[in-house]
């Protein structure tokens, strides 16, 4: 289990590896499919972004709402798929690495490689329990999409599996190669 | 004819939102407590393990299993010998839903429009399917189900000489194409027969059934079983990580069909397979 700190540089991708448990603490940006488009859009246009993207880790997330007295309701990782569209640009803007969960595309794999990136998954829907880990959350811009809105979260041991490392390998490709057993009975697939 | 109010039917479909979100079906614990036993992969292990806890956590907590609490579809089973008193049946029903959601502090996960996209803001409308049914009582089950496994959902018209086969190749196809991202062990819902519209609403009944039990059909039981287990030897596992639980239930349900047709539907859902029944 390797222990590390948010927001992360290049040295520090270096040294991660598919496969990898980690504990992330720190401070992550939580966006979505609606805010991806924003950003991206925002990047074209030359904007400046309403938070620094260097060295960040965005987290693919739309929280319920938070009961009183506590941070944050359910929070555990959307399908990440849906942002490879914007993630590319993100990455070459100085991006470091995604939280989420499912798998990215070939155009994000080989971005991941050449920004020196990493892609990182938390377990889908152990969303209540994820949630005892993030200590504090603060809107940041676009109040208007709701549970899709960009917020600044505080994490402690935030517990993630490295999928796409930085020298190309995947770790979702290498788990089921490992387990595949076709039956007799099954037909080639 | 017996009477049932409004409001009574509002505070069930409203306290059914909350508590299928909050507490995870026995049945479907039950599965993931029995996979724990029986997956090889160490890093499948960990996920099962945080799910079991996860599913303590929400209920102990009030907290949703998943951040995705869904959209809304309620079934509904009404007897005939039924009088709704004080308004209409629906409007109960979406007003259930919409206090559910926000006084259950539950996500809003709706967009008016498919293209448009503005979000609602209280998680209606939900989607309400009505059978009438003999009867003076009323059969109202909350099936809230998130976007990563429905996004992962296929429907195919195969043709008659395709098969059982054909069939099972598709089931497989669309599970292994799915991948990690319906986040697994996944509950399989299967549709087949009936038109195009009849197989995906009885591949979507079919996560309904409780986890363990089988089509009463002994032929279909056992395409059940063989399709378990092929799709658990296709290496997914939990979490998509790798390992032997890839699915915890494959659930068939068919209906009769045209001489030139043979729609097949599959409905996936994730671990957190989520549903609350209330009978009225």
């Amino acid at each position: 289990m390797k222990k590390i700190k948010a927001p992360f540089t290049e040295a520090e991708a270096l040294n991660l590896a598919a496969g990898d448990r980690v504990l992330l603490s720190g401070v992550i940006y939580t966006a979505r499919d609606a805010a991806h488009k924003i950003l991206v859009e925002m990047l074209a246009r030359g904007e400046e972004l309403p938070f620094p993207l260097k060295d960040q880790v965005i987290y693919y997330v739309g929280p319920t709402p938070a009961p009183p007295g506590r941070a944050v309701g359910a929070a555990g990782p959307t399908t990440s798929g849906r942002m490879d569209k914007y993630t590319p640009a993100l990455l070459a803007a100085g991006m470091r690495a995604m939280i989420g969960k499912g798998s990215r595309s070939e155009e994000v794999v080989e971005a991941i490689k050449k920004y020196r990136g990493v892609y990182f998954a938390a377990v889908g829907g152990a969303a209540a329990l994820l949630s005892r880990q993030i200590k504090k959350m603060e809107l940041v811009a676009f109040p208007e999409l709701g549970p899709e809105a960009v917020y600044r979260m505080t994490v402690e041991d935030f517990p993630l599996f490295v999928i796409n490392d930085c020298y190309g390998r995947d770790f979702y490709r290498e788990g089921v190669k490992k387990y595949k057993c076709l039956s007799p009975f099954a037909k080639q697939l | 004819m017996r009477k049932i109010g409004w409001e009574k039917i509002k505070e069930t479909v409203k306290i059914l939102c909350q508590q299928s979100n909050f507490c995870l079906r026995d049945d479907v614990l039950r599965a993931l407590r029995a996979a724990q036993e029986k997956e090889i992969s160490p890093a499948g292990r960990e996920v099962l393990a945080q799910l079991v806890e996860n599913a303590a956590v929400a209920s102990e907590e009030k907290i949703p299993l998943c951040q995705d609490t869904g959209l809304v579809t309620v079934f509904i089973e009404l007897g005939q010998d039924v009088c709704i008193e004080g308004g209409f049946l629906y409007d109960a029903v979406q007003e259930g839903v919409r206090e559910g959601y926000l006084e259950g502090y539950l996500r809003k996960s709706v967009v008016a429009d498919p293209i448009r996209r503005t979000n609602t803001g209280d998680n209606t409308p939900a989607i309400i399917y009505t059978r009438l049914v003999p009867g003076d009582r009323l059969r109202i089950t909350v099936m809230p189900k998130g976007g990563g496994s429905e996004n992962m959902s296929a429907l195919k018209m195969l043709k008659p000489a395709d098969g059982l086969e054909g069939m099972i190749s598709f089931v497989l196809e669309t599970v292994e194409k799915a991948g990690p991202n319906p986040c697994p062990p996944i509950v399989v819902g299967v549709g087949v027969g009936g038109d195009f519209a009849l197989a995906a609403h009885l591949a979507k009944k079919a996560l309904l059934r409780p986890v363990g039990t089988k089509n009463p059909d002994p032929f279909w039981a056992g395409v059940e079983e063989d399709l378990l287990a092929k799709i658990n030897s296709l290496g997914i596992g939990p979490a998509g990580f790798g390992g032997r639980i890839t699915a915890l239930a494959v659930h068939i349900e068919t209906h009769p069909t045209h001489i030139a047709c043979l729609p097949v539907a599959v409905n996936i859902s994730c671990h957190a397979t989520r549903s609350a029944e209330a009978i009225l």
